[in-house]
């Protein structure tokens, strides 16, 4: 992949369908992500907000069936193109799950595994602190490095995720509802740790719980159901966070967003 | 309309129902505490059935009286006293035969004397007993063996003794042993997990992480399945057809020089019992690999890994426990298998150790249905105490499937 910082966006897709099997589970994405901003993604259960996060490093390649048409740019480039190997797309674009799900290793080797098998060279003892130092973990883990990540709280977890994710130094990092598994001061955290975060890195979280989109994000893109019948997502609207939740041009943004809808 | 008292009984009659769902609770809970007992009951009757068989009183005679050989009572003969008395009372061919199995001067006196009691004295054996009678009718037995053996010998017998596992197999039930039975066994285990584990590991691996999911992986997984359920007995076809017929240069050893052996060999049946528990092998190792969560998998692809580096580093470490407890679970089946070994065809009668994948061979279970198809009741004392033996080494299979799973297991 080639290394062009022209753009002002970190991803852009076009025209995107996102198909499991003949079942369209996204249609027609045409959105365009800001380098080193917070996008947040938001909808109802089942709108496919998950699926098209998971589009943006080709981790839907491993749901059989499914295919995508349409393109996913970064830097111009089509991630799904024939010669773009997902290998080095997911080192580009890291990803922070739902649930935290560290290696059952040593806190060390949870950061220093993913860094070895991309083939780090540098200092493994510094990056290991470094990334830690990033993901505000480092102060709460430097004495027990050699420790198993499960003994860890949940919300240590997910920012030693986090650390994993940012060490081996990727130019995005995707969040899937990274804080829905935490209580309320973990999460907190986790979005002071988001606001860092996106001085280096472009971020896009999905996210099912609105006050967070409103509180973290600078652009929000709303999905839901487009058509009755056919079951498949869309963005029906995406603009400024700002304006998503106090002025949103869509009927069904503002019902979802007010939470008056269904 | 009071709605809180229409549907739903209330006072006196709930009560009463309440007390009819606990009898019908309680009567489901003696059912299932009776199949438990059942169940108790059978296997304890297995077991009180083989150690009775194992242990009980003998009455024997001596077909030549000791002191016709030698003036020296007889456990207290030294192994050059053994010796000489072997040598002159013993046939020359006998005794070369003898020598040539294993020299007659490296053996232990232990050895010698057994030889001298097997060969020369020679225990004639009138009458066994069980151990349940043995303890119950101690005088009777003595009272009887006095009036119908005069002159004979009355002795309690643990049938079971450490000589009894370092001998090898005798046309004489008091000398014979499980030497040569437990080493086939053993040997026949060996050759199975070499030869299924690699393969059947590898092959779970690739149906589990690789293989699409389509409609040749579905009847190729429905086959295995399947496989794991075939009668024995046609393993035994395959391995008669294929190995020692088909493949007869390489099972008898000929394409390695090996002249005096034919497809009967040990490698044959080795190779057997592994097709044998190679399904057995798969199933157990895919439901390990598949009791490894997804969300591992993804983490590691998240940080950019590849297949292999996501299989190896972190699947196959997680599910390491599980596949090695599956596998010596499956072994422990051969372990205990007949049929197929009596089709590709075991030794009845064999005295020399299993030296070689090209050796002729028998195994534990070959010689207990051997034993107990005799119609001798010391036979089938021995065969007893084989049969301890045999549960003996599956309960050790076992033990250590637990405690490598203990070892090596991981939570999430």
């Amino acid at each position: 992949m080639k290394n062009i910082q022209s753009t002002e966006y970190a991803i852009e897709t076009k025209s995107l369908f996102i198909f499991y099997g003949s079942f369209a589970a996204v249609s027609e994405v045409n959105i365009k992500i800001a380098k080193q901003k917070i996008t947040a993604i938001i909808g109802p259960s089942g709108c496919g907000k998950s699926t098209l996060l998971r589009s943006f490093n080709r981790m839907n390649d491993f749901v059989p069936t499914s295919y995508v048409t349409g393109e996913i740019l970064l830097h111009g480039q089509n991630l799904y193109n024939t010669d773009i190997d997902p290998v080095e797309v997911r080192r580009k674009i890291g990803m922070v799950f739902q649930k935290p799900n560290p290696f059952p290793k040593s806190i060390y080797e949870n950061i220093a595994w993913g860094a070895r098998i991309n083939g780090f060279k540098g200092n493994m003892d510094e990056l290991v602190e470094q990334s830690l130092r990033s993901a505000a973990l480092w102060d709460e883990v430097k004495d027990k490095l050699k420790q198993s990540a499960y003994e860890l709280s949940g919300g240590q977890q997910q920012r030693l995720c986090i650390a994993r994710t940012i060490a081996i130094q990727p130019e995005i990092i995707l969040m899937d509802e990274p804080a829905s598994a935490l209580d309320p001061i973990s999460t907190l955290r986790i979005e002071e740790l988001m606001q860092e975060l996106k001085k280096k890195y472009t971020i896009i979280i999905v996210t099912h719980n609105m006050q967070q989109a409103a509180r973290v994000s600078e652009y929000t893109a709303m999905m839901m159901i487009s058509r009755e019948g056919q079951r498949s997502g869309t963005v029906i609207e995406f603009d400024d966070t700002k304006k998503i939740f106090t002025n949103p041009k869509d009927k069904r943004t503002e019902d979802y967003v007010t939470g008056r809808f269904g | 309309m009071n709605s809180s008292n229409t549907y739903y009984p209330e006072g006196a009659s709930f009560r009463s129902a309440l007390n009819t769902r606990y009898r019908v609770a309680s009567m489901w809970q003696m059912i299932f505490f009776s199949a438990l007992l059942i169940a108790i009951i059978s296997l304890t009757a297995l077991l009180y059935n083989v150690i009775d068989g194992a242990f009980g009183y003998i009455a024997f005679d001596y077909k030549k009286d000791p002191a016709t050989f030698s003036a020296t009572p007889l456990p207290d003969l030294k192994k050059d006293e053994l010796l000489t008395i072997l040598k002159d009372h013993l046939s020359a061919g006998a005794y070369n035969k003898l020598d040539n199995e294993q020299p007659m001067l490296k053996r232990s006196q232990a050895d010698l004397y057994s030889l001298f009691m097997e060969r020369l004295i020679q225990i004639d054996t009138k009458q066994t007993w069980s151990l349940t009678e043995s303890i119950l009718h101690g005088a009777e037995i003595r009272a009887e063996v006095a009036k119908d053996y005069p002159g004979a010998k009355l002795e309690f017998r643990s049938w079971l003794t450490p000589q009894f596992l370092v001998s090898p197999m005798s046309s004489r039930a008091e000398f014979a042993g499980v030497r040569t039975a437990v080493l086939g066994s053993l040997w026949l285990v060996g050759i199975a997990l070499l030869f299924a584990m690699p393969i059947g590991i590898g092959a779970a691996i690739y149906l589990q992480e690789y293989a699409p999911r389509n409609l040749l992986t579905r009847i190729i997984q429905t086959n295995i399945n399947n496989l794991a359920g075939v009668p024995s007995i046609v393993y035994g076809m395959l391995g008669l057809a294929i190995f020692v017929r088909v493949l007869e240069p390489f099972t008898s050893g000929r394409l390695f020089g090996v002249t005096d052996s034919n497809g009967r060999t040990i490698l044959s049946a080795g190779l057997t019992m592994g097709v044998l528990v190679l399904p057995l092998i798969i199933i157990n190792a895919q439901e390990a690999i598949k009791a490894v969560p997804d969300s591992l998998r993804q983490a590691a692809y998240g940080v950019g890994a590849t297949k292999w580096q996501t299989v190896w580093h972190h699947v196959l470490p997680n599910a390491i426990a599980g596949i090695l407890t599956g596998s010596i679970l499956a072994l422990s089946r051969a372990l205990g298998e007949t049929a197929p070994l009596i089709i590709v065809g075991a030794s009845t009668f064999i005295s020399i150790d299993p030296n070689s994948p090209f050796s002729k061979f028998t195994a534990l279970p070959i010689q207990i249905y051997q034993w107990t198809t005799r119609a001798q009741s010391e036979f089938h004392a021995i065969a007893a105490g084989a049969i301890i033996v045999l549960m003996v080494l599956l309960l050790t299979l076992n033990a250590t499937a637990i405690l490598l799973r203990n070892r090596f297991q991981r939570k999430y």
